[in-house]
């Protein structure tokens, strides 16, 4: 590691992506990547200015039920139905570093499996305390947490019997556009992960389980909620150590 | 044995899937009362700096069909070339433009819609200017993982002659498109996912 003591923000570029970590495009199991999935290479282009700035989020946005789903959308006095949860977890680099001043946002169903959205079918009930999205901003140590309720499993139409896994999706914010990332988070035991085709399209077990929380026993609330711990880790700076310098410059 | 190198993996991306608008724009899809308002919808203010410009577009599918669930988000520099950013380190950018915006397509159109204002010039990390240009990043139901490209502008042919970015595009033929359409101050930027008009993407 590098690390370097200084506050000053990093201007370096990022290392590159592993993209044999990721999905590919082209993952037939996971139907509606068949038509969605990009043919030619990608360009490959050492990131310029455009890509390793991006713009930062302060806490200031942050309202105070922003990270609380369970009571962000619920009438007065009421509260979302199913089991509470907390989950948290820290930001950090491919250095190990935590990153801060991260946006994170979040969706998922309610208890039952169910969207609020127009164009959810599933017959499971809405609940009319659960709207569904959350974020918060990690702290100094790359810290976040927020309170949910454990979200349904889903059916969904890919296979004739495709199910998703209870899942949260998650959206996260780093300093540079090129940290830009969504992925999904899994619950530790849930043995309908290795049968979904979304999960699958990531060809590595060991990256698979990179999504998988683990039950986090010691933080949870007694009486009140069980907790999951989910770390991130987004691209790292290269070292500028020793960099490049054009005669002149 | 070596040391370890002691490096950790990226989180590994999963597809946004088709309900992205619930946590990233969920006023735009009724989801109302969480937060006052959605988050890039404003790019600029009655003080922004520089020329005020309209950038709509759609998302096609292999099949040629506008992608109805996704999420275009675009990032670029003020109107001097600056980036709004900590780590821009050659100056202030105008504070009163955020140069992010978030772009959900419409439930029925699939159209996406930017209000902003026509970046400066950046330089490459050679020092060469590069043409203006935007910063696009795609997420939907189908695509496992974001897809990046750049808006160039129709009416730059100049610039985006000498750009050092569209001259590493080996087949020239596909230059076109990352190049909108229109004329200011409507510019249009349709993306193709496949198929002869496959816009290039970028893995930066
Ligand atoms: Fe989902």
């Amino acid at each position: 590691m590098f690390d370097k003591s200084n506050s000053q923000p990093e201007t370096g570029p990022f290392f590159a992506r592993d993209r044999s970590w990721h999905p590919p495009a082209y993952t037939p199991g996971y139907k509606t990547s068949v038509l969605r999935s990009p043919q030619r290479a990608l360009l490959s282009l050492g990131s310029t200015l455009s890509e390793i700035t991006g713009p930062v989020f302060g806490h200031a946005m942050i309202g105070e039920l922003d990270n609380d789903l369970i009571h962000n959308f619920a009438r007065p006095g009421e509260s979302a139905i199913g089991e509470r949860i907390i989950v948290h977890g820290r930001v950090l680099d491919e250095r190990g570093r935590a990153v801060p001043n991260v946006l994170v946002e979040f969706w998922q169903a309610n208890a039952g499996g169910r969207y609020r959205h127009k164009k959810e079918t599933y017959l499971a009930a809405i609940d009319p305390n659960f709207g569904g999205c959350g974020r918060t901003i990690t702290d100094a140590d790359g810290a976040y947490a927020f309170r949910t309720i454990r979200p349904g499993a889903y059916p969904w139409p890919n296979g004739v019997n495709d199910w998703r896994p209870a899942h949260i999706h998650f959206s996260i914010f780093g300093h540079g556009f090129v940290q830009r990332l969504i992925t999904q988070m899994y619950f530790e035991g849930d043995p309908m992960i290795w049968k979904c085709p979304i999960v699958n399209a990531i060809p590595d077990r060991s990256a698979i389980e990179q999504l998988i929380a683990p039950m986090d026993w010691g933080n949870t609330v007694p009486m009140d909620s069980r907790a999951y711990k989910f770390d991130i880790v987004l691209r790292g700076r290269r070292s500028t150590l020793f960099e490049n310098r054009r005669e002149g410059n | 044995m070596a040391q370890s190198l002691g490096y950790l993996k990226e989180t590994p991306s999963q597809t946004a899937g088709p309900y992205v608008h619930i946590g990233l724009t969920p006023n735009f899809c009724d989801i109302t009362g969480v937060y006052p308002q959605d988050l890039g919808t404003a790019l600029v203010n009655e003080r922004t700096q520089g020329e005020r410009i309209v950038i709509t577009g759609r998302v096609f599918d292999g099949a040629g069909a506008p992608l109805k669930d996704a999420v275009v988000e675009i990032w670029q520099a003020d109107a001097a070339g600056l980036y709004n950013s900590p780590s821009e380190t050659r100056g202030s950018a105008d504070p009163h433009f955020a140069g992010w915006g978030r772009g959900p397509a419409d439930a029925v159109t699939g159209e996406f819609r930017f209000e902003t204002i026509k970046p400066g010039r950046v330089p490459y990390p050679d020092g060469r200017p590069m043409a203006p240009h935007v910063t696009l990043w795609i997420v939907a139901r189908g695509i496992n993982i974001g897809l990046h490209t750049r808006l160039y502008f129709p009416d730059e042919a100049q610039a985006n002659a000498a750009d050092p970015v569209l001259a590493r595009i080996e087949h020239r033929d596909r230059v076109s498109t990352l190049i909108a359409t229109g004329t200011a101050p409507h510019y249009v930027f349709d993306i193709h996912l496949q198929g002869p008009q496959e816009t290039v993407f970028f893995d930066i």
